[in-house]
């Protein structure tokens, strides 16, 4: 139950061209920014829009390749997906909605609504077994597009932003449910989110495409210690610089200097956590030796602390407490000097 | 500092009585005195007395029973072809839609009379295609039930047409693919998915057929003929009715009021509560 | 910030129809202006509206054009419809010079209004004639082939005066027809003989005539029982009374008599 896909496909002005491969059991993340292409490439795998080169195999079965003309119509793929709105059919009940796809696939209506009846009671929806779909939450709406997804037993699980439609409070519970019922899934899933603590909660392995290409692949983990690109820095939250090593002292591309932990040689990208950079209203004696001169350039509520947006010869983002924001005086165009310890910066080759 | 307050309240609610300037006041009284108030007249001449006598006559009857059943049929026969018809104009890619939209739409604007005259010449016993007909089996339309029906069939489908095009328009056709990857092939997703999701406008469509349909005059007189209990419809009967017993007239006119009032009552979800 | 000049176009637009319903109503009921100021001298000017049957439609045009050729100062307006309708609009109080009827009975409902001048005259006689399709199919030959239910039979609806006379013919001959049709007027059932939709009908033979080449008409014995009279007459409202009694004359003169029976009307003896 291994997918391995290459797409390729003009969507208006966006060329899309990304590879990938899931082994049974796991899950991918297509993270990346809206308008990226990733939900192409999720409607390629699932035969709603045709690619015009590249090759989609199932367990070694072709679905699409257009070199060859195959393409499997979507209805005889062996897939199940979760959509953005989830999409449960408006007219049918909960248990009529999952049963939907057996049936389809020419179960009896028997014994379609026994497996759906099972499916109720799993997603723990025996109360609303013949509810509309209008009459749910939306948390129970997710889990019956899950269910529905998954009743019909699919190698393939394709998920479109799945929790995107959900308020944030209903989310982490949903989130914590979809990652319990993922493990207990043994095809391949591929999900798509541009949300990167949906990405870092769920996946098994990211694959980040910015405009129709990947741009980094890995397990959340490297991903997130380790950004290559502004947008995934941004996503988890670090401040990512560019430039030269040459041992502990890392020469960026617009001219500053930087001190990191480890000696190493040649272009590498230098990230920094926004908790780890300090703010002061003149410049600090003593030890740090990463200290630069820096304007405000924004003030943003994040969590318990605030979030300030630096401007000055190392652009950077830096955490700072409440209190310490009203005795720094943290207005938009103030002057700061920020700093940051040498054992808190990470190099790594670009 | 009550003033302009009271400005913004008649500004935040244009809908409001106060909101309506005089200037669009004016004509739209015009417009719904021009519309009311015919419909006022009928009542008010209304033979109310003889009513009940007037309406159980066997004619009367006889040309009510034809009405709604022909009107029913034309609905029926509209339904099972019209609403694959509106699919393919709104979904499908074949070329020259825009040109086959048009051609199915004529109808709505076609004098009745005209349409009437039209099927004659295609389907009357000398016509393009009931000539050959007629010499094969000896069947001809004209002069009979199955005429009223071809002919409110041809004046009423397009409405159905129009309407179902519409819904199959607005529909969200994410809910299709959401089938087609549950494994759903297109026929059972037009009709386990499609269909109920555009099911209001189908309602819609074919109570709008019905009632031009039972409405129908021109086309059913030049193709069908006009025959008491076999192609004289309610229509016809009071078309009939005015050249000697006005009182009929508008005691039958009376009841074509009471369906179409019944009709609007129908659609009143889709159309009057619409704001 | 509406441009200078813009507002006035929807006040016009509304003061506009105002102006057109008014027109409408005053039309119902009043007679017409026109003339009014001459109504009392002797000369022969303006307009003579004249209200006639639907089956008078192309004679009393000729006959109209021929008129004015003789009285250059006259327009002659014509309102054509079944006579039922004219004769309800009358006396509804439609301003009205002269009405020719194809009834003699739904002329007696103007009279008995009290709407006309003098004694309605008959000026033409019309009888029915047997209309079939050019080369009858049908292989009609006389009143008889009505009662065969393998035929498609056209008559007019009893309720109108061609269909009435229809019943007094086939009463007549002693004959109950089979028709498969009964239309509300002549026109309506020559349009179907003319298609070949119908075998046989029954039709004026002034229709008969003016239908041409696409239609044959086929003379019965019975017709004589269902002669058809067409009176006309001077209304007592009439706005022009002068040139409409000249136009009646015209109808009784040589000139207007061939036109009158070029078109297959029969002239009443005396």
């Amino acid at each position: 139950m291994s997918l391995s896909a290459h797409v390729v496909i003009q969507r208006g002005s966006l060329g899309v061209d990304v590879a990938l491969e899931v082994k049974p059991g796991e899950v991918l993340a297509l993270l990346g920014p809206n308008g990226a292409g990733k939900s192409t490439v999720l409607r390629v795998l699932a035969g709603l829009a045709r690619p015009h080169a590249g090759l989609v195999r199932l367990d070694g079965q072709s679905l699409d390749d257009p070199a060859a003309g195959i393409r499997l119509a979507p209805h005889r793929r062996p897939i199940g997906m979760v959509f953005q709105d989830h999409l449960l059919f408006p007219h049918l009940s909960t248990v009529d909605n999952i049963a939907f796809g057996l049936r389809a696939r020419g179960s009896s209506r028997a014994a379609a609504h026994t497996v759906a009846a099972r499916w109720v009671a799993r997603m723990h929806l025996s109360e609303h077994s013949s509810a509309k779909p209008r009459s749910l939450s939306g948390g129970q709406a997710q889990r019956v597009a899950l269910a529905r997804a998954l009743a019909g037993d699919p190698r393939l699980l394709l998920l479109d932003e799945p929790l995107s439609a959900l308020d944030a409070r209903t989310k982490l519970d949903v989130r914590a449910d979809l990652r319990h019922h993922l493990g207990d899934f043994a095809g391949a899933t591929v999900l798509v989110t541009h949300d990167p603590v949906d990405a870092m909660a769920l996946a098994d392995q990211l694959v980040v495409v910015e405009r129709g290409r990947v741009v980094q692949v890995g397990t959340p983990v490297e991903v997130s210690r380790r950004p290559r690109t502004d947008y995934v820095a941004r996503l988890v939250g670090l401040s990512l610089l560019s430039g030269t090593a040459h041992g502990r002292a890392v020469l960026l591309d617009n001219g500053a200097s930087v001190q990191v932990a480890e000696a190493s040689n040649g272009p590498v990208f230098v990230a920094i956590r926004p908790a780890s950079v300090g703010l002061y209203r003149s410049r600090p004696d003593g030890s740090p030796r990463n200290v630069w001169p820096a304007t405000v350039a924004g003030v943003t509520p994040y969590g318990e602390t605030l979030r300030v947006d630096l401007e000055g010869e190392v652009p950077l983002t830096a955490d700072v407490s409440p209190e310490a924001a009203a005795e720094l005086d943290l207005v938009l165009g103030a002057g700061v000097w920020a700093s940051v310890k040498a054992s808190e910066v990470a190099a790594y080759p670009a | 500092m009550n003033a302009p307050v009271s400005v913004r309240q008649s500004r935040s609610q244009p809908d409001g009585a106060t909101g309506v300037p005089a200037i669009l006041l004016i004509p739209a009284a015009i417009a719904v005195a021009f519309l009311v108030l015919p419909l006022a007249a009928l009542l008010v001449r209304a033979p109310w007395s003889t009513l009940g006598s007037l309406l159980s006559t066997p004619e009367v009857r006889d040309a009510l029973r034809l009405s709604v059943v022909s009107a029913s049929l034309a609905t029926l026969i509209s339904l099972v072809v019209g609403v694959p018809l509106a699919w393919v104009l709104a979904r499908s890619q074949i070329r020259g839609r825009g040109v086959l939209r048009a051609l199915v739409t004529v109808p709505l604007v076609l004098p009745p009379v005209v349409g009437g005259v039209a099927l004659l010449l295609a389907l009357g016993r000398r016509g393009v295609l009931g000539e050959p007909l007629y010499s094969a089996t000896g069947v001809s339309f004209p002069f009979t039930t199955t005429a009223v029906v071809l002919a409110q069939t041809f004046v009423a489908m397009p409405f159905l047409i129009i309407s179902v095009e519409g819904s199959l328009r607005a529909a969200d056709r994410r809910y299709e693919d959401a089938a087609a990857t549950l494994g759903a092939g297109r026929a059972m997703t037009f009709r386990r998915v499609t269909l109920p999701l555009i099911a209001p406008g189908v309602a819609a469509g074919a109570v709008l057929c019905w009632a031009r349909a039972l409405g129908e005059f021109g086309a059913t007189i030049t193709f069908a003929g006009n025959f008491p209990g076999t192609t004289r419809t309610m229509t016809l009967q009071v078309y009939l009715a005015l050249e000697t017993d006005p009182d009929a007239a508008i005691a039958l006119s009376l009841v074509l009021l009471a369906v179409s009032i019944l009709t609007l009552g129908l659609l009143r979800d889709r159309w009057l509560m619409r704001t | 910030m509406r441009p200078p000049g813009r507002p006035p176009a929807l006040q016009s637009v509304v003061l506009g129809l105002l102006g057109v319903l008014g027109l409408l109503g005053c039309g119902a009921s009043d007679p017409p202006t026109t003339g009014a100021g001459t109504a009392g001298e002797e000369r022969i000017s303006e307009t003579v509206t004249v209200f006639a049957a639907a089956s008078l439609t192309d004679v009393f045009t000729v006959l109209g054009d021929r008129f004015e050729a003789e009285h250059q100062d006259v327009t002659v307006v014509f309102n054509f419809a079944a006579s039922s309708t004219l004769a309800q609009q009358i006396t509804q109080g439609a301003p009205v010079d002269v009405f020719a009827s194809a009834s003699a009975a739904t002329m007696q409902t103007v009279v008995d209004a009290g709407l006309i001048v003098a004694e309605p005259e008959v000026f033409v006689q019309n009888t029915l004639q047997i209309v079939v399709p050019a080369g009858n199919p049908g292989a009609v030959t006389g009143l008889e082939d009505f009662t065969n239910p393998d035929l498609i039979i056209a008559l007019c609806s009893a309720e109108v005066p061609c269909g009435a006379a229809a019943v007094r013919v086939f009463e007549a001959g002693g004959l109950t027809p089979q028709p498969d049709t009964l239309e509300q007027d002549v026109r309506a059932v020559l349009t179907k003989v003319e298609l070949g939709e119908v075998d046989a009908a029954l039709v004026y033979r002034t229709d008969v005539l003016a239908a041409g080449e696409a239609v044959e008409g086929i003379e019965f014995s019975q017709s004589s029982e269902a002669v058809n009279d067409y009176p006309i007459a001077l209304l007592a409202g009439s706005p022009n009374p002068g040139a409409a009694a000249a136009l009646v004359e015209f109808t009784a003169s040589p000139a207007g008599l061939d036109v009158l029976a070029a078109a297959g009307f029969q002239i009443p003896e005396g």
